[in-house]
């Protein structure tokens, strides 16, 4: 037998202590809040992926930082972090949260800049938020199937800061930009957002981020390369390339 | 990083089946409970694995996330994972994170004893 200690005050008919920080969501996605200069694209009616649906080589990434003689508690960094989300974020990526803030079953639009200058308008669903963690789930079409973890706990009088994702490629073709470019810029995404919420809360810029990439499988779910109709970056581009035709059917009518 | 506050059980049924019964909270901080039940049920006959959720009392995301990679490894050791006694709510989570599709859940211990 392998034992933790046991908590005493579970009751076998009670609502379970989580049941309110889970998203109520299971069909198709819609997004409530869309602000003037948001793309929405690739978001409503999607369903979302984890990383049991996606296609690439599936990778466990956590980004840690340590705020030593943090002033805050664990609890008040993440409800700092949730207020200021899209603040943290590398210049050209924009997070639209939703009115009511980051809480479970709120979908967020997100207006991305991939290599290459793509641009990609994709989303997120809230899976999961309780005052010390919350879970960003991705849609179908979205670079990688799976979620992001945020979190914070104390540990040795300091409070760690943690970004855990897990993911697949969610088709074929981002498989190949992650390998060639992508997850490099994905961990400079969340070194910078770590030490953007660091300067923030502490005030201090050089914080270094402590990296653990663990591919957890290797292999390619070929069953999953269909994803790729769904492909936010293909769509997005499509759209952009079309729209001098939209344009044009606007002013006939 | 905090105590986790599960406890897991394991049960060699017979030469091919195993079941860990879980108690608690599953979160981040129970992976390596987790991965120590696994390695006690796992033998080199073992080909499937059951987890017995009627005891889980609280689980968050990362909690899910654990599973997910308990089951790539089951996976990848030729092995299966089915799961019984997941709550109505437990059992919206797994639908709603889509564990669903590729975790067998069934109502009861002999109903999963028996798709082993």
């Amino acid at each position: 037998m392998t034992t933790s200690p046991i908590p005493t005050n579970g009751q076998p008919d009670e609502q379970p202590r989580d049941a309110a920080f889970w998203s109520g969501q299971v069909s198709g996605l819609k997004v409530s809040n869309v602000p003037s200069g948001a793309l929405n694209l690739n978001v409503d009616g999607k369903l979302v992926n984890g990383p049991l649906q996606g296609f690439g080589q599936m990778w466990q990434k956590t980004y840690r930082i340590t705020l030593n003689g943090a002033s805050l508690s664990a609890k008040e960094v993440i409800r700092v972090w949730k207020e200021h989300f899209p603040e943290f974020w590398p210049a050209g990526n924009r997070f639209f949260g939703p009115l009511t803030g980051i809480a479970p079953g709120e979908v967020a639009l997100l207006n991305l800049s991939m290599p290459g200058g793509i641009a990609l308008s994709t989303g997120v669903l809230v899976l999961y938020a309780d005052e010390e963690s919350f879970t960003l789930m991705t849609p179908q079409g979205h670079v990688f199937a799976g979620w992001i973890t945020f979190s914070a706990y104390e540990e040795n009088n300091s409070i760690v800061v943690q970004t855990q994702v897990l993911m697949r490629a969610s088709d074929p073709m981002y498989e190949v930009g992650l390998r060639f470019g992508g997850h490099t810029q994905e961990n400079r995404f969340w070194q910078h957002t770590l030490q953007s919420l660091a300067a923030h809360v502490q005030g201090d810029t050089a914080i270094p981020v402590r990296m653990e990439l663990i591919c957890v499988d290797p292999r390619l779910q070929w069953s999953q390369a269909k994803n790729i109709w769904h492909n936010a970056a293909m769509r997005t581009a499509m759209y952009k390339v079309t729209a001098p035709l939209r344009w044009i059917q606007g002013r006939k009518h | 990083m905090p105590q986790a506050s599960v406890a897991m059980n394991t049960r060699r049924v017979n030469a091919t089946t195993s079941i860990i019964d879980i108690q608690g909270d599953v979160s981040a901080f129970a992976e390596q409970v987790l991965m120590s039940a696994y390695n006690e049920a796992s033998t080199p006959t073992t080909r499937t694995i059951i987890l017995n959720f009627s005891g889980l009392e609280y689980m968050n995301s990362s909690g899910i996330g654990l599973i997910v990679t308990l089951l790539i490894r089951v996976n990848r050791q030729k092995q299966r994972l089915l799961a019984f006694g997941l709550s109505e709510h437990y059992h919206h989570i797994f639908e709603l994170t889509r564990l669903n599709d590729a975790i067998k859940i069934y109502d009861s211990e002999s109903a999963a004893l028996a798709a082993a």
